[in-house]
């Protein structure tokens, strides 16, 4: 049982890997440029599509990873240029419009160009097979790859956060942008840089989920979704909030979907037991975050905003 | 001077949709009947959803839950007709004199219930959690196995009924939706004149300066928020008898951005604009594909969003009245 539970939790804190990647361009865009990006999810769909493309390709996921980033980085440069630097000085009703009407454009782009078969890509070889942890239980190498690339970028954001020039003026930008801007620092540029960035992270752990789950159109919402429910959680704005948010989301989620059916079957008729388990585990994030915003207002780690 | 403008425009319209049985029927396509109904559906939630985001300011993503719980009740007090079983110990029944007008309460519970919990945030937090909300009742509503879960159900026994009217005949229902509809719409255009309007056009300016004049915003908020619940349910409601079917695809999230787009492509805070966005909307997705056909653009009519996309953005950042503006701005 307290292997079922170890590998659970590994379980969520993976999920939760994937949730802090996605969010964290979210809540980076948010916290500097004030956008809500429905179409967020979108480019964690392109970073999937991409490198089951160049996997085709060129038959190595690394390159094929390596491949895809820039591709990822040039549809949300364009995506920055064309639509959402349009929606900086707009309220969230025309952002949350603009960039869902965006994601209709690109869902039925990428209908088009790949059809709508899911595409499957294998695990890396390198990465495949099991690995002992703590003697305990053998888990996934590949998923431990994933937590380790997530903690990767989220000590690689805390550095560019905290300890540079750009940081410096991430930080002062949200906090207030038009003393920035007199101060010379060119926001429009910074914005593409955030923007362009963030859509990195979302892309690359859509290429990380490749293996894990089939690519299809629509892969990219229901994270999206998700997580959104991470940054209000943790404070729309703030990456350590979107990082808690993230693994609690994971691992309230996954552990849901692990043990609320076992617990149900007790109580109820087990014909029932299954459906409404699993629409109670799929239910109790948002309830989470309902009772967070019940409680504070504007999530657990709130930016301050002049 | 622009009242009376208003009042002849909505009159012709309102004649228009009476009439259009018999123009359909003189014109051998009385298929369009049911298409017709389902704008009329549509608009009764789009309109509601116009109180809140237009006339109030409150942007709510969460809409198509109304819907659903509109839907929902009709549809499982059917089922039980039909099985002759109970819910909670209580009988099912087809009776529409029982069914709507409980839909239309049940709805107005959970917008009260949802609402309460929801206003306590602003801005960007509530979009968040009415989205929350949202979802909580589609996976409630999937969970529901009894009652299809990710399937849905029919109502086999047909619509609901009611005494001297049959349902089940199409053009019946068209004038039953129609005079909900009417009734609803005149309801609004009321309550946004009246000085509760006013209140909530307060709260959309400056809801800082209401509070510190002595108006409590909040149980006003929640007050629009429920009425606003209420047309969505009885929309959800007459749409599950409409259909004939109900599933957890009407408190779909993209169904509350649907609401949203025919707000904005017919123009917020007007009543009038979410009707014409309502009728371009759906009829865009009935004819789109028909139109781009007919041109010989046969990919893009399979996949006509990849044109409406561009056209909706087109429209958000450019033409910020929507229809509305089109139609009456230029002309006075």
């Amino acid at each position: 049982m307290a292997q079922l539970y170890f590998e659970q939790l590994l379980n969520g804190i993976q999920l939760g890997m994937f949730l802090f990647l996605v969010s964290a361009g979210l809540t980076l865009i948010f916290g500097f440029m004030n956008v809500i990006n429905l179409a967020h999810g979108s480019l964690f769909m392109i970073g999937a599509y991409a490198i089951a493309l160049f996997h085709g390709v060129t038959n190595s996921f690394l390159l094929a990873l390596i491949l895809s980033l820039p591709l990822v980085a040039l549809c949300a440069w364009i995506i920055e240029v064309v639509i959402i630097s349009r929606l900086y000085t707009r309220d969230h009703l025309d952002q949350v419009l603009a960039t869902f009407a965006l994601i209709l454009f690109i869902n039925e782009g990428t209908t088009i160009l790949f059809g709508r078969t899911p595409m499957f890509l294998d695990v890396p070889p390198l990465l495949s097979g099991t690995i002992s942890l703590f003697g305990v239980v053998s888990y996934p190498l590949y998923r431990v790859a994933i937590i380790g690339a997530g903690l990767a970028v989220a000590i690689f954001l805390w550095i560019i956060i905290a300890k540079t020039r750009l940081g410096m003026q991430i930080r002062a930008g949200t906090t207030n942008r038009e003393t920035v801007e007199q101060l010379g620092v060119n926001i429009s540029k910074l914005n593409t840089i955030i923007f362009v960035v963030g859509a990195m992270f979302a892309g690359f752990a859509g290429a990380l989920a490749g293996p894990l789950t089939s690519v299809e159109v629509g892969m990219g919402e229901n994270l999206l979704i998700l997580c959104f429910v991470c940054i209000v959680i943790g404070g729309i704005g703030s990456i350590r909030g979107a990082l808690l948010g993230a693994i609690i989301v994971g691992v309230v989620d996954t552990m849901g979907r692990a043990f609320v059916p076992d617990l149900l079957v007790k109580f109820l008729d087990p014909t029932y037991a299954s459906g409404i388990s699993a629409g109670l585990s799929s239910m109790s994030i948002y309830l989470l975050m309902v009772v967070v915003l019940v409680v504070k207002p504007t999530g657990l780690f709130p930016i301050i905003r002049s | 001077m622009q009242y009376t403008h208003h009042t002849r425009f909505l009159i012709g319209c309102l004649l228009a949709l009476i009439l259009l049985p018999w123009l359909f029927h003189a014109t051998d396509s009385s298929y369009l009947v049911s298409t017709f109904t389902r704008l009329i559906i549509f608009a009764i939630a789009a309109v509601s959803l116009d109180l809140l985001i237009g006339y109030t300011g409150l942007v709510s993503f969460g809409h198509a839950a109304f819907l659903g719980v509109g839907a929902y009740t009709v549809g499982i007090l059917s089922f039980h007709a039909y099985e002759e079983t109970t819910f909670l110990g209580l009988p099912g029944t087809l009776s529409g004199l029982t069914a709507i007008p409980l839909a239309v309460l049940l709805s107005a519970l959970v917008a009260l219930i949802i609402g309460a919990l929801s206003l306590r945030t602003k801005g960007v937090y509530f979009i968040m959690i009415t989205l929350s909300f949202g979802q909580m009742l589609f996976f409630l509503f999937v969970s529901l196995e009894q009652y299809g879960g990710d399937d849905g159900m029919m109502m086999f026994d047909g619509r609901n009924t009611l005494p001297g009217l049959d349902l089940n005949d199409r053009v019946e229902f068209y004038y039953f939706c129609l005079t909900w509809f009417t009734l609803f719409f005149f309801f609004c255009t009321r309550l946004v004149r009246s000085k509760f309007g006013r209140t909530l056009a307060a709260i959309r300016q400056n809801e800082d300066r209401l509070s510190s004049i002595g108006i409590n915003e909040y149980w006003a908020k929640l007050q629009i928020f429920v009425i606003a619940g209420i047309g969505a349910g009885l929309a959800g409601a007459l749409s599950a008898n409409h259909t004939e079917f109900i599933s957890p695809d009407i408190t779909h999230w993209t169904r509350s951005g649907d609401l949203m787009i025919v707000v904005i492509l017919g123009g917020m805070g007007t009543l009038i604009g979410p009707v014409l966005g309502t009728f371009l909307f759906l009829l865009l997705e009935e004819f789109l594909p028909l139109i781009l056909h007919s041109f010989g653009f046969d990919l893009l009519s399979e996949h006509w969003r990849f044109v409406f996309g561009p056209i909706l953005i087109l429209v958000v950042l450019y033409a910020k009245s929507g229809l509305y503006g089109m139609i009456f701005r230029k002309g006075g």
